[in-house]
């Protein structure tokens, strides 16, 4: 246990010395990060716009939700997808050989391979939305509420990096995955709307299939402190289920590498 | 070599091109199918907005109005959407594109082909929404004129070519860079907010929308979206046809450009 938090204490240390060589990256990121929390924005004030309320949420409990979306994308940015995406090329190339070789989890291996520091940026942007959400909404969030949410947060962040794991899983059986990603990231991009919004078919499939729920809502409902016991150890069952699959879905795909030349 | 013989020589191989690119789009049905469920992500947008205009319409939009746009939304992604920005960054980085520059015609050409030849089955698995939004939704709306109908296929086909001419500048930048796909995806986020793919322009406050009507994306979606609606009527749309235009033959000379010099530094390998 010890060593994996070396390594990844070691992961860390050497993205943020090749991040430092990218300091340029550090100016783009952040003003490319702000204009897109920013325009981000827009739909939700032209849905909120002369409205109290859709479907039970307001335009300041809705920003909270928003907020989240923007710390989630800043994770998956950071931590979650370059590390997973250098992984497809090293698939193609055969090049995997050489991390499977090495005396530790694969799986633990490439999905601490990279971090790119400067999207801690998009975590930052998060944070000015909530304060923004709070002082509308007139009051601070309990500090009980702030755990929970912290809390819900591991959740959401276990249940992107299961998905993130069942997709490149996926580039085990097919060459070409950017369609894949990108659909992903499609159906990503409506976790900054709460997901009760949704009815039928769609409630079920964000609900389940792609808990967009567990990954946004949740944790903005427990910062609120609307969020029921139910619902919070739900999906902490889930989050950890969606753990075990990708798990499951990993090592078998992992069987089926039979390497290529390099 | 004249280029006359070349446009002939075009021309002749263009329908076995086009016949070769659906027999690919039929063999790689998972990917296709894969790209048809992202380009769906219009009707999630209809089940937000229809949501958000339950209890009072949001501008002009009615529940109605929304499930109109964002079906009409649907068809013109699924008939203009290109993804040869994947293809060109996979075909560089693997070498495999020299096998397309050793054949006698352009590459971007046989890349047209295969991304048109797989429109057909794409239109004909969106054709039930199609139909939904002709018949049920929206009579009225559809351009009845012949001179209206024209121009909402100028501009589909216009939108086509910018898509696949950006894709092309983009994948190209991958001669230079090792992956141009960071950049796709910020072009991507921009697509998404400024084209009225996720959001109905019209709804955007108005300082925004001169800037929003000055940059490509707009013409991508919203502009053929607006004409099949019928919210775009008479001359505004020869203006805006005319924007478009030039923004097509804008990406098409940057494309071509940009295609021919990263060709001279691309040595291939493998193969």
């Amino acid at each position: 246990m010890l060593r994996y938090l070396r390594l990844l204490a070691l992961g860390l240390r050497i993205s943020v010395t090749v991040g430092m060589q990218y300091r340029w990256n550090f100016v783009i990121d952040g003003v490319v990060s702000i204009l897109w929390t920013g325009l981000g924005l827009i739909p939700l004030t032209i849905a909120f716009h002369a409205r109290p309320a859709i479907h039970g949420w307001t335009f300041a409990t809705a920003l909270v939700v928003v907020g989240w979306f923007s710390l989630l994308k800043g994770i998956l940015d950071g931590a979650i997808n370059p590390s997973l995406l250098t992984v497809v090329d090293q698939i193609r190339q055969g090049t995997l050989d050489f991390v499977l070789l090495k005396p530790a989890d694969a799986q633990f291996l490439v999905s601490t391979a990279r971090f790119e520091p400067w999207k801690a940026l998009d975590g930052l942007a998060a944070i000015g939305i909530f304060v923004w959400a709070f002082r509308l909404l007139g009051r601070a969030p309990g500090a009980l509420d702030v755990l929970g949410s912290l809390a819900l947060l591991a959740c959401a962040t276990l249940v992107l990096y299961s998905i993130w794991i069942l997709v490149i899983a996926a580039a085990f059986w097919v060459v070409r995955l950017d369609n894949l990603a990108y659909l992903f990231s499609s159906v990503f991009d409506f976790a900054r709307w709460p997901v009760s919004v949704f009815r039928g078919v769609l409630a079920i499939v964000f609900t389940f299939v792609i808990p967009l729920g567990i990954m946004t809502t949740y944790p903005a409902e427990a910062l609120l402190g609307t969020l029921s016991l139910r619902t919070a150890l739900l999906s902490t069952v889930g989050a950890l289920g969606f753990a075990l699959i990708s798990r499951a879905v990993w090592s078998r795909a992992i069987g089926r590498y039979t390497s290529a030349s390099s | 070599m004249s280029a006359r013989a070349d446009l002939r020589r075009v021309v002749r191989a263009y329908p076995t091109l086009l016949r070769v690119g659906l027999a690919e789009a039929v063999a790689y049905r998972a990917e296709m199918l894969v790209w048809m469920l992202t380009t769906t992500m219009p009707l999630v947008s209809l089940a937000l907005w229809s949501a958000v205009a339950e209890t009072a319409p949001v501008g002009r939009f009615t529940q109605r109005g929304f499930a109109a746009y964002f079906l009409a939304t649907l068809l013109v992604r699924q008939l203009t959407g290109s993804w040869l920005v994947w293809e060109l960054n996979q075909e560089i980085r693997s070498g495999t594109l020299s096998r397309r520059l050793l054949r006698p015609i352009h590459p971007l050409i046989t890349y047209s082909a295969q991304n048109l030849a797989a429109i057909p089955l794409r239109f004909a698995m969106t054709l039930p929404a199609a139909v939904v939004w002709l018949v049920v939704l929206e009579p009225g709306a559809f351009p009845r004129s012949p001179l209206a109908l024209g121009a909402g296929l100028l501009a589909i086909l216009g939108a086509w070519l910018i898509n696949f001419f950006t894709m092309a500048l983009i994948g190209s930048i991958a001669f230079y860079l090792e992956s141009s796909t960071a950049i796709f995806d910020l072009w991507m986020v921009a697509f998404m907010l400024l084209s009225g793919y996720l959001v109905p322009l019209e709804l955007f406050p108005a300082a925004l929308r001169g800037v929003i009507h000055a940059l490509p994306f707009r013409y991508v979606i919203a502009f053929p979206v607006e004409i099949f609606t019928g919210t775009l009527r008479g001359e505004a749309i020869v203006g805006e046809l005319g924007i478009q235009w030039a923004y097509v033959l804008g990406a098409g000379a940057a494309a071509i450009l940009a295609f021919r010099s990263g060709v001279k530094r691309f040595s291939a390998f493998g193969g």
